[in-house]
C-alpha cells in the first residue's frame, strides 16, 4: 500500500530525514519509535504534505500513485489520514460544518454521492460512539477550548468519519491519561481492517499495549536504524534509547 | 498650507444660499474656513490624504441634485428577507413619496423643523467635513421616536446615489430617541453610476434615558466613491447604543463614529468589518467618551485586506475623571492577504479616572498556515479551506448583527466575497 524509498527531507535547509525506507501493506500496524528529535513527526508531516518540509530525495508511492506530487487535500482524499500531534483550534469554524464539508469533498473525489444532512448525522452518531465523544463538543467551534484528551478523541473521530486506508497517528498518546488512552486505542482498533493500515508514531511503548503493532521501527537521526516486532518496543521501554544511539553513533565514527 | 486651494474646492457650495438654520450654518461656515480641509500632515487625517485625492479627482464641487427613482427601483434594491419600513433618499435628499409611513414615528424634512439643534452633537469645530456639511447641506431628515415606543421592525435608510460630474452628496440626519424607546436602523446606499462621487454625511443621534438604538451600516460603494461620514451619538443613563459597520468597497472612505456616554449604567458597542481589495482605502476612526461612572463600551473591528488596499483604524477612548467603574474594551484585528496591503492601527486611550477596567489590543498578520494545513489534511480544498478560515474570522463581527434578515444578507455578501460558500 505504501512504499517509502530513500526519503530525504529538510526544513529550512536542515536535513531531518536522511534516507527512510519503509514498506507498509494492507492489514498491518507499524510503530515508529525513537528519541526526541529523531524525525518521527517530520516523517508523519511529510507523508501528509506539510509545506514547510522540502523533500530533497527519494519517493513515496501510495496505492500506485506518487504521493509527493499530490496536494495535502488530495492525499487525504486518496485515503491518507494524519492524526495531528497538536490538533489546531479553529474558532468560528463549526465542527459539524467542517466535517460535512470534508466528508463530502472526500466522497466527491472518490466518485461517491454527497451525504445529505440526515445521512450525515446518522453517520456522525454512529461514529461518535466509537470514540465516546460528546455531541456537545461537536456543536462547538473546531477544537476550541477542548482539553488535550478531547482533541485527540476528536482526531480519531474525524478519522472514523473520513474512512482512510492509511492512518498515521502522530504521538496521539502523548498527554493522555489511561482512560483517554484506552478510548482512543479502542477507536483505532475498531477501525482497523485487512484493507487498511496504520502507522503509529510514538515515543512510549505504553500505547502499543493497546494498539498492538506487527512491526516496530526505531528512527534515529533521520534513519530507521532498527526494525523488529512488538518485543523490540518492550526492550526499548526497559532499556531506553541510549543503547541504540550508542550502537549507531559508534558505527558512524568507525 | 494650501488653504486657499482647499477653500476653492467648495467655494461654490459655500456661496450658494440654503435656507433655514442660518445661525448654525454661519457658525459652521466660519469653523470650516478657520480649519480648512485637513492638510497632508494633519494628525486626524495622517493616513488618509483625502484632501489631495478630492482635489485631484474633483476640480470643482457643487451640490448634488436629487433625482427621481421609480418605486420598482426601490423595491428591487431592498435586500431579500427585509421586513420593515423604508426611508428613501436620492443624492442625500429625503423622498417622502417613496418612503413608507411608520406608525409611532415622526419623520419630516429637517427644514420643517427649524428648531432642531443641529451641530449640538456632531460639533462643526471638531472636523472640517462635518462643518462643511452643516454650512452647506441642502436639506436633511428629522426622525423622532416618542418615548416608550418600541419599533419592532428595522427601519431601512436606503440612499440612492447618482453622480453628475463634480458634485457632493451631503446627507444630514437628525434622530431623536425618547425615553424607553427602542429601534433599529439599517443604513445602506445603492450606487447608480460608475463615475466618481463624494459623499459627506452627518448623522446625529440623541438618545434619551433608557433608549436602545441599533445602527447597522453597509458600505458597498462604487469603486470610485469617496466618502467622509460623521455619525455621532449622545446617550443618557440606562441606555444602549450598538453599531455594526460592514464596509466592502469604495475608493477612499473615512468613517468618524463617535459615542458620548452622558449617563451611567449605559452600554455602547461598536463593531466593524472591512473587506478590502483593489486600491480601496478604508479609515475607521472611532471615539468613545466616558463622562460618567458605571458605563461600559466594547469595540471590535476586524479587517481582511487584499491587493494594494489600505486600512486605517484609530480608536479613541476617553475616560473622564468622574467616570469611575468604567469598563472599556477595544480590539482591532487584521489579516493581510497580500504583500502590498497595509494597515495602520492606533489605539488611543486617555484615562483620567483611577478605578476603571480598560483594555485594547490589535493584531495584524497573515492567514494561519497551520490551520489551513489542518483543514487541507482533512480533504478540504485549499481555496475552500482559506474561505472557511477567513469567514470564521469575519463571522465574529457579523454575529453582532441582531436583526436576522440583515445578518443573513451580510453573511451572504461576505461569504461570496471570501469564497467560503458552505
Amino acid at each position: 500500500m505504501l512504499s517509502i524509498k530513500n526519503l530525504h527531507a529538510s526544513i529550512e535547509g536542515t536535513p531531518i530525514l536522511r534516507g527512510i525506507n519503509l514498506e507498509v501493506k494492507a492489514g498491518e500496524v507499524h510503530a515508529i519509535m525513537g528519541p526526541n528529535g529523531s524525525g518521527k513527526s517530520t516523517l508523519a508531516s511529510v507523508l501528509a504534505g506539510r509545506e514547510e518540509y522540502e523533500v530533497t530525495e527519494g519517493e513515496v508511492i501510495f496505492k500506485g500513485k506518487n504521493l509527493l506530487e499530490l496536494a495535502p487535500e488530495d492525499r487525504a482524499r486518496e485515503g491518507v489520514f494524519l492524526a495531528f500531534q497538536y490538533p489546531v483550534e479553529i474558532p468560528g469554524v463549526s465542527s459539524t460544518n467542517f466535517l460535512r464539508t470534508a466528508v463530502n469533498q472526500v466522497r466527491e473525489y472518490r466518485g461517491q454521492e454527497p451525504l445529505d444532512a440526515v445521512k450525515f448525522l446518522t453517520m456522525m452518531k454512529e461514529k461518535m460512539k466509537l470514540v465516546e465523544i460528546d455531541q456537545k463538543l461537536l456543536s462547538r467551534s473546531l477544537n476550541e477550548g477542548f482539553s488535550g484528551g478531547e482533541k485527540k478523541r476528536n482526531e480519531i473521530f474525524q478519522m472514523a468519519m473520513l474512512e482512510p486506508t492509511l492512518s498515521i497517528l502522530d504521538e496521539t498518546d502523548s498527554g493522555l491519561d489511561i482512560d483517554a488512552l484506552r478510548i482512543v486505542s479502542n477507536g483505532v482498533n475498531q477501525l482497523k481492517s485487512d484493507k487498511t493500515a496504520t502507522i503509529v508514531v510514538t515515543h512510549y511503548q505504553r500505547l502499543l499495549d493497546y494498539i498492538v503493532p506487527d512491526f516496530v521501527h526505531v528512527l534515529y537521526k533521520g534513519r530507521i536504524v532498527k526494525s523488529g516486532t512488538k518485543e523490540l518496543a518492550m526492550e526499548l521501554e526497559e532499556k531506553g534509547y541510549d543503547w541504540i544511539k550508542e550502537a549507531v553513533d559508534s558505527e558512524a565514527t568507525v | 498650507m494650501n488653504t486657499l486651494i482647499k477653500q476653492d474646492l467648495f467655494e461654490e457650495l459655500l456661496e450658494s444660499a440654503h435656507s433655514g438654520f442660518e445661525n448654525s450654518r454661519s457658525e459652521a461656515k466660519t469653523s470650516y474656513l478657520v480649519q480648512g480641509l485637513p492638510a497632508p500632515k494633519a494628525e486626524e487625517y495622517k493616513f488618509t490624504g483625502i484632501t489631495k485625492k478630492l482635489e485631484q479627482t474633483f476640480p470643482q464641487l457643487s451640490s448634488a441634485q436629487p433625482f427621481e427613482v421609480s418605486a420598482e427601483t426601490v423595491k428591487s434594491a431592498v435586500f431579500e428577507g427585509f421586513s420593515g419600513d423604508i426611508l428613501v433618499f436620492t443624492n442625500g435628499k429625503f423622498q417622502p413619496s417613496l418612503s413608507t409611513i411608520i406608525d409611532g414615528l415622526e419623520v419630516s424634512l429637517l427644514s420643517e423643523k427649524p428648531e432642531t439643534p443641529i451641530g449640538s452633537i456632531a460639533k462643526p469645530g471638531k472636523d472640517a467635513f462635518c462643518a462643511l456639511n452643516q454650512a452647506t447641506f441642502e436639506d436633511g431628515i428629522f426622525i423622532s421616536v416618542p418615548k416608550k415606543t418600541q419599533i419592532e421592525k428595522p427601519i431601512l435608510l436606503l440612499s440612492f446615489n447618482k453622480e453628475n460630474a463634480g458634485s457632493v452628496i451631503q446627507p444630514r440626519v437628525w434622530i431623536e430617541v425618547g425615553d424607553f424607546a427602542e429601534l433599529t436602523f439599517i443604513d445602506q446606499s445603492i450606487n447608480l453610476s460608475e463615475s466618481p462621487y463624494f459623499i459627506n454625511k452627518v448623522v446625529e443621534i440623541k438618545g434619551a434615558h433608557n433608549s436602545h438604538v441599533h445602527y447597522y451600516r453597509l458600505q458597498h460603494e462604487g469603486k470610485n466613491a469617496f466618502e467622509v461620514s460623521t455619525i455621532e451619538t449622545d446617550i443618557q443613563k440606562d441606555s444602549k447604543f450598538a453599531s455594526v459597520t460592514i464596509s466592502l468597497s469604495g475608493e477612499m472612505i473615512r468613517n468618524n463614529l463617535s459615542l458620548n456616554i452622558l449617563g451611567g449604567n449605559s452600554e455602547g458597542n461598536m463593531y466593524g468589518l472591512y473587506l478590502l481589495n483593489g486600491k480601496t482605502h478604508m479609515d475607521n476612526h472611532t471615539n468613545v467618551d466616558h463622562t460618567v461612572p458605571h458605563a461600559e463600551s466594547n469595540e471590535l473591528y476586524k479587517g481582511i485586506l487584499d491587493d494594494q488596499s489600505r486600512g486605517v483604524f484609530n480608536g479613541k477612548i476617553f475616560v473622564r475623571q468622574d467616570a469611575q467603574k468604567t469598563n472599556a474594551f477595544q480590539q482591532n484585528n487584521n489579516i493581510l492577504l497580500s504583500e502590498d496591503a497595509t494597515v495602520n492601527t492606533k489605539p488611543q486611550l486617555e484615562i483620567w479616572a483611577d478605578d476603571v477596567k480598560c483594555s485594547h489590543g490589535c493584531t495584524t498578520g497573515q492567514l494561519d498556515e497551520e490551520a489551513l494545513f489542518y483543514l487541507q489534511a482533512r480533504g478540504i480544498g485549499k481555496d475552500q479551506a482559506r474561505g472557511f478560515l477567513l469567514y470564521a474570522f469575519a463571522g465574529e463581527v457579523l454575529e453582532h448583527i441582531e436583526e436576522e434578515s440583515f445578518r443573513t444578507f451580510c453573511t451572504e455578501l461576505v461569504q461570496a466575497r471570501l469564497g467560503s460558500k458552505l
